[in-house]
């Protein structure tokens, strides 16, 4: 992970976007997307089955401009949700800043959600790396749904957030909790970095 | 600044309500422990809400949990005051440090620091200083620091990373207790539906509240019959509408309600400021520890050079490790230089001590001054006084250095034994050095003039010469061997003196050697003379006969545990002008004894003696003193054969 080139004066962060098959991944990039202004975005490449879902990875690059004298990049993928993907996943995770674990809240959607945390532990594990102490959000996505359909944000914590990571309710469609999840993810990221920048 | 606090404003006389009540808990916790809990504790509300009452209350129950506690209030514009004030006198070093003492330190109305950055800058070396020693801060305002216009990152993290809480407008409720409490503390009375209609006013500020009782308080004064609600409300509705009006400000939002966060309208500009702030805060982090540290340590008068250079940088460094070493430095720079002032007060303040980039030479400085002030020459542990010898030739100066001994600084001072060499001045001197030594927290310098002047040559060459002198300042008694070497020697003399003067004067004795009487030294000045003839001058002569008598006795037995006194006799008969000849004749015997493997006599030492062939005769001379020497001391043998008076004559006497 080279964060930050104190040299080039740039920051870049990789943000990988986690989680179960149609739990919203795509759909927060794409609000990230629509809010950022021309200049600032490159073309978000989204490569997508017939059936719509996400078959390789989401990528949108954001050009954060100069901050404190740092070019700044943020690059948000996507990770393929389902199952049989999980070569992909891999790919995509590696050299990752930061985790956004986007869950389903919807009560019959909790084993996906279990499954794919742990295979997010396992996945980062492969790469020798421990899973407490990657910068984690969990965004409980889908709160907007009927709730006798969905798990309370606090039930979803008690299932899913055994690391106590800082989480989220989310409607990702309408944008709810969208830039919440991004902004506590980034300031997660900088602030590792800071730790590991030599003081 | 002060520390009278306004007994008025209470945590008891303090209403709490919804809306102040995180604050006066934030307030009242850190009353309790200052320091402990939130530090610092950012207040902040509209004008009139109670933040200067609540500021006072924390210093008057911190004062009343620890009475002992040093707990400074001030308003910005005091602190601006004061500021300006001691840089105009030159006085900025006391202005930093009168804060060095506040445990708890109150600010009041800090939003004045807007555009203020010298004083923010001042503010946030206090608070830094403050905080690092575990001090409470307690600050308000009328605003959240981030609204401070023009407010240094630095001021604005630090506040954010205590607490920061507003003071809410009063609820109905709130106002109404408030307006109870103020009628009772002002024993008027009136009907509960009086209050409650003053209460429903909604004004945004305490004080126009209080101001609308006191008018009420005043009309009912001169009114013959009680206020009817009707009637108040009528009375205050023109005031209450005014206040309203004047109250351009909204009262502040209701604490924390945890209800969702309304979405702002460009959330890609509010992410980006988000990052941005973080971006600040923790990639740069190292710069502004850096910046903190200079700041900090340039107050303290340190040279920061080492710290700037490397904020000029462009790679981040290690600020954390390079801060901690620098103070590191720092550390052993201040304990370098409180060594120094201990022994030599005049160079404390030397530059040396401040810069942490000469952390070797300070130091080293400070071992010279260590070696050079480390314990004077002390007495040899050899000489005693009870295995002196006594004869009728030294008898009064034992007597006196005995009396010295037990009474030293009261009898005789200074003393000054005269003699010829050889005679046992050098043994009663260290004997009586060896006594005064004895004592708790004595310390004794016992040396040779001659050492005293290579030492001193040494000093100047080193410029040292103060630490040197410091070094024999603190003795409690001062013993010179050879007085006399220091003839015509101006500049020793001169310290001598001074030396002189100030060990008499606290009273600490002095003992001197000499070959001559003190007046009798050519080239030594006038006013040493005078101080030396001015104690007891006594005169040791060459053993009498009864004294080498005893000598020999007294070796003899050592030696050889029981002699006939046929010997004694016979080497006490012989002339001997000093003692180191008694003992060369005794040796002399005993090598022989031993040589012949009989038992020493006093035909043995005839033999040896009188009938020695001239060729042995010779070697007995050459030997006999430089083996004898009772210490075995090399100072002493060189001594001996240096200023042996007439090698000569000796020979002429060993033949007789």
């Amino acid at each position: 992970m080279s964060l930050v080139n104190f040299t080039t004066r740039e920051i870049t962060c990789k943000i990988v976007y986690y989680g179960p098959g149609r739990s919203g991944k795509t759909t927060n990039l794409q609000y990230i997307y629509e809010r950022v202004p021309g200049d600032r975005r490159g073309r978000m490449v989204s490569l997508a089955t017939q059936t719509d879902r996400t078959l390789f990875f989401d990528f949108l690059p954001l050009e954060l401009g100069s901050i404190s004298g740092f070019t700044t990049r943020f690059q948000l993928y996507t990770v393929p949700g389902q199952v049989y993907y999980n070569a992909t996943r891999k790919l995509v995770l590696q050299g990752a800043d930061g985790v956004v674990f986007v869950a389903d809240s919807q009560a019959r959607q909790l084993d996906e959600n279990i499954e794919s945390l742990q295979n997010l532990q396992e996945n980062l594990l492969e790469q020798g790396v421990d899973a407490r102490g990657v910068p984690l959000v969990i965004q409980y996505n889908k709160q907007d749904l009927p709730s006798d359909l969905i798990l309370s944000t606090s039930e979803l914590n008690e299932a899913l957030n055994f690391w106590g990571a800082p989480n989220f309710s989310a409607a990702a469609l309408e944008g709810t909790g969208v830039f919440e999840t991004l902004k506590a993810a980034s300031e997660l990221v900088l602030r590792k970095l800071s730790e590991e920048t030599p003081t | 600044m002060s520390d009278e606090l306004n007994p008025r404003f209470s945590f008891e006389t303090f209403v709490v309500g919804a809306g102040n009540r995180l604050a006066v808990t934030a307030a009242r916790t850190v009353a309790q422990s200052p320091g402990a809990a939130y530090n610092p504790l950012y207040l902040y509300s509209p004008t009139g809400l109670g933040k200067t009452h609540l500021l006072t209350a924390v210093g008057q129950l911190a004062k009343e949990h620890s009475p002992d506690l040093h707990v400074e209030y001030l308003t910005l514009d005091e602190f601006v005051e004061a500021y300006h004030a001691a840089v105009a006198a030159g006085q900025s070093e006391a202005f930093r440090n009168r804060f060095d003492r506040v445990d708890v330190l109150l600010v009041d109305d800090v939003q004045f620091l807007t555009h203020r950055r010298e004083m923010q800058a001042e503010l946030l070396r206090v608070t830094g200083q403050l905080q690092s020693a575990g001090k409470q801060i307690v600050l308000t305002s009328d605003c959240p620091p981030s609204e401070i216009e023009d407010l240094d990152e630095r001021l604005l993290s630090r506040f954010d990373g205590g607490l920061v809480a507003d003071i809410g407008a009063p609820d109905y409720e709130t106002r109404l207790a408030i307006l109870k409490r103020r009628a009772e503390d002002r024993d008027a009375e009136f009907d509960e539906e009086v209050l409650g209609a003053v209460a429903s006013f909604d004004l945004p500020n305490v004080r126009e509240l209080l101001g609308l009782l006191n008018r009420l308080v005043a009309y009912q004064a001169v009114s013959e019959s009680p206020l009817t609600p009707a009637g108040a409300k009528e009375l205050l509705a023109g005031d209450a509408e005014r206040a309203k009006a004047a109250a351009e400000r909204p009262p502040p939002a209701p604490p924390a309600a945890p209800a969702p966060v309304a979405r702002p309208e460009d959330e890609f500009a509010d992410f980006l400021s988000d990052v941005a702030h973080t971006v600040e805060e923790q990639v740069e982090a190292w710069r502004s520890r850096l910046g903190e540290a200079i700041l900090l340590w340039e107050a303290e008068g340190y040279r920061t050079v080492r710290l700037e250079e490397m904020l000029q940088q462009d790679i981040p460094v290690p600020a954390e490790r390079v801060v901690q070493q620098f103070e590191r430095d720092v550390e052993r720079l201040r304990s370098s230089q409180a060594a120094i002032a201990k022994m030599d007060p005049g160079r404390a303040d030397d530059p040396l001590f401040f810069d942490p980039d000469r952390v070797e030479e300070a130091n080293e400085l400070v071992q010279q001054a260590l070696v050079d002030t480390g314990p004077p020459p002390g007495p040899s542990a050899a000489w005693s006084l009870d295995t002196y010898v006594v004869g009728e030739a030294n008898k009064v100066a034992l007597n006196a250095a005995r009396a010295v001994a037990d009474r030293p600084g009261q009898r005789y001072n200074p003393l000054v034994l005269v003699g010829p060499t050889g005679v046992g001045k050098t043994h009663l001197m260290h004997a009586i050095g060896h006594r005064l030594g004895a004592a708790a927290d004595a310390v004794v310098a016992c040396l040779t003039a001659q050492q005293l002047l290579d030492e001193l040559v040494e000093a100047i060459e080193g410029e040292r010469v103060d630490i040197w002198r410091a070094r024999y300042r603190r003795v409690t008694a001062f013993l010179l061997d050879d007085v006399h070497i220091l003839a015509r020697k101006e500049r020793s003399q001169e310290e001598l003196f001074h030396l002189f003067n100030e060990l008499h004067d606290a009273g600490h004795q002095l003992v001197f050697t000499a070959v001559t009487s003190p007046r009798e030294i050519e080239g030594l000045d006038d006013r040493l003379k005078s101080r030396l003839e001015g104690g007891l001058v006594t005169t040791m002569a060459g053993p009498d006969r009864e004294l080498r008598r005893n000598i020999v006795a007294r070796k003899m037995d050592e030696l050889f545990r029981g002699v006939d006194d046929e010997l004694i006799d016979y080497i006490a008969a012989r002339p001997a002008d000093s003692i180191r000849a008694v003992l060369g004749l005794i040796q002399r015997v005993a090598i022989a004894a031993e040589a012949q493997e009989v038992a020493p006599s006093a035909a043995l030492a005839r033999e040896l003696i009188e009938g020695a062939a001239p060729e042995r005769a010779r070697t007995g001379v050459r030997t006999s003193g430089v083996l004898l020497s009772p210490s075995g001391n090399v100072r002493s043998r060189e001594k001996l054969v240096w200023s042996w008076p007439d090698p000569v004559e000796r020979v002429i006497e060993a033949l007789v």
